[in-house]
């Protein structure tokens, strides 16, 4: 089905950011709710740091808008762990209707997308959409041990830690979640998981022509058009792949994974990677700008790549989706 | 059309620096062999025959690689140098600490014992088996033909 | 002395600066060389290449991952001398012994003693 899902009346009523440490060393990090300095978030595991960074986010969230946890009609989000349980631990004590998600690092897009779906169609008051991702428990289960003394190449990219959460609600709001483009998955052919960006970058190129295909729009209607993670390099092959049609997004087209760190000053090679990158940066960069007025649009594609570590040793090749959504200040 | 991508992809991307990491590789490995070295003439000194200097001067480089991976100094050595760390026997014992300290909270048995061997395993293996093999050949060459 | 030294330094920098030449400009990832440069070890040694090695440059020969392929190697071909074929299974592991203990022992301790941290 080639859709944009136009949303009726779906508003964002709230938003925090949690981040780690090495995105507080980065250029954003004034924008964040919270920066935790211990990678460990005061937990003893990996998988526990990042749930209970899921739970701090989402509180942080309910205390910014004075709601209680009750009153959520549904969660929905996920993470890069196996079987996703960093989110579905970070919000088990709340006991509120949960959907868990999985995009790899596209997630973000796919939680605005599910939850806007059900709060637009009537079937939920309110949606809380997140996605999460630690530089630790990713690297645990995707690479090296942390303590392990290996080189990576400079395509490589560095998972972001940080946890971004938006409250969709159905009524008229500052922010409305517009309207948005379920992804295709598209297989570039790439087995280098060092490379995700150029898996990645495909996908992304797609989705911004089907985008804006579909939707009637024009570059030129959004301030920003930013894609999730592609990271440098796949920012870069992303702007050739898109051609003649490069020429008119390029003064506003940028990379959650190139904003979230200082590319010169930080060892990050290719740039952030995560479901938290777009996530983070969405819930602590572009929407309070949004809110205060400095932006009137916003076109976010987070990006994924599927895969896993047995399907790469088994060198199947890694495929890239990208989800679109666009927010916009009304008023 | 993909592989015209995938070739395109590779092409593009940047590669490691590789003369200056192998000049550091250069550096370090081979300052790591003299401390080997060093090592071995300390333990001959201390009234050692040199073949047990030689084992314990391993085994005191592998203590050592254990400590600076578990203060977390090795995977900033390694960063830096590369195979420099990796090829001598510190690499090996980097190898084998640094999964059994990560997987610990998995518990002594599936954790620490069960993925210690998770990156070492193959240089075992495959050392024993080639290490086989050649004892078969030179057995068969040297006392039946 | 110090010409001692430098041997050792050449001889064992290179072999790093090997792998590192293969790491970087082919797709070999540090476990496939350290695959490769053990079973190379082993090779070297049963065609009599690398004790020479060893004698021109004791731990710049030993210490790297080739020198763990040397010893299996030798430590082979001597419990074959001694046990015969048998030797062929019990010569490598025992001459590597202290090595792979050491590695399992302290790696233990030091997993008991320390906790992974983000850098």
């Amino acid at each position: 089905m080639n859709k944009i899902f136009a949303f009726d009346n779906v508003c964002i009523n709230g938003f925090a950011s949690v981040v780690g440490k090495t995105e507080k060393a980065g250029p954003l990090s004034y924008c964040f709710d919270m920066c935790e300095e211990d990678e460990y978030f005061g937990k003893d595991t990996w998988e526990e740091a990042e749930s209970e960074m899921v739970h701090r986010c989402i509180n942080i969230l309910l205390n910014k808008t004075g709601r209680a946890p009750d009153s959520l009609n549904l969660i929905c989000g996920g993470d890069l762990l196996n079987q996703c349980v960093a989110s579905s631990f970070g919000v088990k004590e709340w006991g509120v209707p949960y959907l868990g998600l999985y995009g790899a690092c596209s997630t973000f897009g796919e939680a605005m997308l599910v939850g806007g779906g059900m709060v637009s169609g009537g079937f939920a008051k309110n949606a809380l959409g997140f996605a999460s991702s630690h530089f630790c428990s990713a690297e645990k289960q995707y690479r090296f041990p942390l303590e392990y003394g290996g080189q990576r190449t400079p395509t490589a990219q560095n998972t972001v830690t940080g946890c971004g959460a938006v409250l969709l609600e159905k009524g008229q709001g500052k922010i409305m979640l517009k309207d948005g483009l379920v992804g295709r998955i598209v297989d570039a052919g790439i087995t280098d998981v060092n490379n995700m960006g150029a898996a990645m970058a495909k996908a992304a190129a797609d989705t911004l022509r089907r985008y804006f295909a579909l939707s009637g729009k024009s570059p030129s209607d959004f301030d920003i058009i930013a894609t999730g993670d592609l990271g440098r390099e796949g920012y870069e092959l992303c702007c050739e792949l898109l051609g003649d049609a490069y020429e008119k997004i390029k003064d506003r087209y940028t990379d959650c994974g190139m904003m979230i760190f200082d590319m010169e000053g930080q060892d990050v090679h290719s740039g952030g990677s995560g479901c938290g990158c777009s996530a983070s940066v969405t819930a602590g960069y572009f929407l309070p700008r949004l809110k205060k007025g400095e932006l009137k649009r916003v076109l976010l594609v987070p990006t994924g790549a599927l895969m896993n570590p047995t399907t790469v040793f088994q060198g199947q090749s890694i495929a890239g989706i990208a989800h679109a959504i666009c927010f916009e200040r009304q008023g | 059309m993909n592989d015209s991508y995938k070739k395109y992809v590779e092409d593009r991307a940047k590669r490691s620096p590789c003369f200056v990491n192998t000049l550091k590789a250069l550096c370090v490995g081979g300052l790591i062999c003299c401390v080997g070295k060093a090592i071995t003439e300390l333990y001959t000194f201390m009234g050692a025959e040199l073949k047990n200097a030689q084992t314990l001067s391993t085994v005191t480089l592998v203590f050592i690689a254990g400590l600076l991976t578990g203060i977390g100094w090795f995977s900033a050595m390694g960063k830096f140098s590369g195979a420099g760390t990796l090829v001598p026997i510190t690499g090996f014992a980097n190898a084998i600490a640094s999964p059994a300290i990560e997987n610990k909270t998995e518990g002594l048995i599936y954790g620490t014992c069960a993925k210690m061997f998770v990156i070492a395993g193959p240089v075992i293996v495959f050392g024993t088996l080639a290490s086989s093999l050649y004892g078969v050949i030179y057995y068969v060459v040297e006392k039946v033909m | 002395m110090f010409i001692e030294y430098l041997k050792v330094f050449l001889v064992g920098g290179i072999i790093c600066a090997i792998a590192q030449v293969l790491i970087d400009k082919t797709a070999m990832t540090g476990a496939r060389i350290l695959v490769s440069f053990v079973v190379a070890g082993v090779v070297l040694t049963g065609i009599g290449v690398y004790q020479r090695l060893v004698d021109f440059a004791s731990a710049g020969a030993t210490v790297p991952i080739v020198g763990f392929g040397y010893t299996l190697a030798t430590a082979t071909k001597e419990a074959v001398d001694k046990e015969g074929l048998l030797g062929a299974l019990t010569g490598g592991l025992t001459g590597t012994a202290a090595g792979i203990t050491a590695a399992v022992v302290f790696a233990f301790i030091w997993s008991l003693v320390f906790k992974s941290k983000q850098k």
